[in-house]
């Protein structure tokens, strides 16, 4: 589905290279996340596959094809919900269907769809002032899969929420996950976040870095909380702990 | 109503305070009492309000339609390009150190006594306002929200018109009640300094009537205008960016 080769990045104002030479692939329909401290170059991979950093080196394909030559790939949900608060709930999730000029009566059928899959039907017509944090942030995820890209990359979209709020928005999002078959790339700092989520963990030890450990979580889906008590799983976030805590120290 | 209450009673202080001065001073010609300056505005309701309030409104409304519409385009033409912000903004920010008062007579000796001489003193004084706080406006788009857009494939004029536009809202209303009391004053001046009509006009001509009450009479009208105009623009804000808060 995805796949870096070797792809290098340096930012213009920085003196050092924040990605040499990487190579990583994620399956198509994988949950996939990466892990790893801050600053050290996770938001960048993104920013690099969406098109927002130009490319200096290497090549990224999505379906085997250069990200260049592609429209609507991928789909970016951002840590903050983002939704602009002009616009109603239904407005600002029709929003990217707005931009690809989808004709009208679709974008609210599949708006309409997509919102009683999330809950929120009886919010289309409020404001995100409306909204509960855990709220807008479904809304977000809903404009995010209503881009209509089958890659989606969401950037730590649960890190500004509440403990509570992000344990429901984490079984939500597997949940989603199972129903609409995307293939999820997602970045979080949150060992337990990153093993209750995933099938694949790519972990950044070093900067620059050239090669993100890939490590399988051994967790069949569907998951409950409970998993996260296995022996093997709490050795698991042990050692992916101990990982990060040496590349913070490096 | 309640929350107005201490701007209605400090007011009302204020009101007094001018009424037992002016009583104390006894020479209306210098400071007419609230009640003399009341008493000329009923004995002078239809020269005011038939023939100089319309023609001052005229000059404030022509001149201030004509700043929005040339603040609003220099604003989108400086955020559209940095080379169009880089040459204007200099330009723009020295036309306002050029004395008002001292230019007016020069629009009067190219436009004659016509309302475009003062419909130009006007716009020199509000346009820049608006220019400028309409552009700040554009600049505080989320940068994070413009790069969402651009993920979505969105062009740079669907980001003027789906992010930038509906941003700056805030800013847009912002500068036209500044700019309000601001075209009043311009109108004001440009028909003190020379007019066959007009509130300001009609203010100088009572000065040289020594009538105190009858240079207060329009003041008082240009000010309950202004005001008004104000009061309409915030209650169309209100009504337009109830989300102002959220931004």
């Amino acid at each position: 589905m995805l796949r870096f080769e070797n792809v290098s990045f340096r930012y213009a104002e920085d003196d050092f290279s924040m990605m040499e030479h990487l190579n990583f692939q994620v399956e198509d329909g994988e949950f996939a996340t990466i892990i790893g401290a801050s600053g050290c170059g996770k938001s960048t991979i993104f920013r690099l596959i969406n098109g927002l950093e130009k490319l200096q080196q290497g090549r990224i394909l999505v379906d085997e094809r250069p990200v260049q030559e592609l429209k609507n790939y991928s789909a970016f949900m951002p840590q903050k919900d983002l939704l602009f608060p002009w616009r109603t709930i239904e407005k600002n999730i029709c929003l990217p269907m707005e931009l690809a000029k989808t004709p009208k009566a679709e974008q609210e059928a599949k708006c309409k769809e997509v919102l009683e899959q999330v809950g929120l039907l009886a919010y289309a017509k409020k404001y995100p002032k409306d909204l509960s944090g855990g709220m807008k942030q479904r809304v977000a995820f809903a404009r995010t899969l209503l881009s209509g890209a089958d890659l989606l990359l969401l950037d730590e979209p649960f890190s500004a929420l509440d403990y509570l709020t992000r344990v429901d928005m984490q079984e939500w999002l597997l949940h989603q996950w199972e129903h609409y078959h995307k293939t999820i790339l997602f970045i979080t700092h949150d060992v337990e976040e990153a093993v209750f989520l995933s099938k694949t963990i790519f972990i950044i030890q070093d900067r620059p870095f050239s090669k993100m450990e890939r490590v399988e979580v051994p967790l069949p889906y569907p998951r409950n909380r409970e998993d996260l008590k296995r022996p093997e799983i709490v050795e698991l976030k042990e050692q992916l702990i101990e990982k990060l805590r040496r590349s913070v120290s490096l | 109503m309640r929350k107005h209450l201490p701007a209605l009673l400090l007011a009302a202080a204020l009101l007094v305070l001018w009424q037992i001065i002016a009583g104390i001073i006894d020479a209306a010609y210098i400071l007419p009492s609230p009640t003399q300056i009341c008493v000329r505005l009923w004995e002078l309701r239809e020269p005011l309000f038939l023939v100089h309030l319309p023609a001052t409104m005229s000059v404030t409304g022509l001149g201030l339609l004509i700043s929005i519409v040339l603040g609003v385009l220099l604003a989108v033409a400086m955020d559209w390009n940095p080379h169009i912000e880089r040459a204007l903004y200099p330009v723009i920010v020295a036309s306002q150190t050029i004395p008002t008062t001292a230019i007016a007579p020069l629009f009067i000796l190219w436009f004659g006594y016509s309302i475009w001489s003062k419909v130009l003193v006007t716009i020199l004084i509000t346009f820049f306002p608006i220019a400028i706080t309409v552009f700040d406006g554009f600049k505080a788009t989320k940068r994070e929200m413009e790069e969402l857009l651009l993920t979505y494939g969105a062009s740079k004029r669907e980001v003027f018109f789906k992010l930038k536009l509906p941003t700056a809202l805030p800013n847009f209303f912002s500068a036209i009640k500044m700019a309000i009391p601001m075209s009043v004053i311009g109108a004001a001046i440009a028909e003190w300094l020379g007019a066959q009509e007009g509130l300001g006009y009609f203010s100088k001509r009572m000065m040289t009537q020594l009538d105190g009450a009858g240079v207060f009479a329009p003041v008082v009208l240009l000010s309950v205008a202004a005001m008004i105009a104000v009061g309409i623009v915030t209650v169309l804000e209100y009504k337009c960016i109830h989300w102002r808060k959220e931004i």
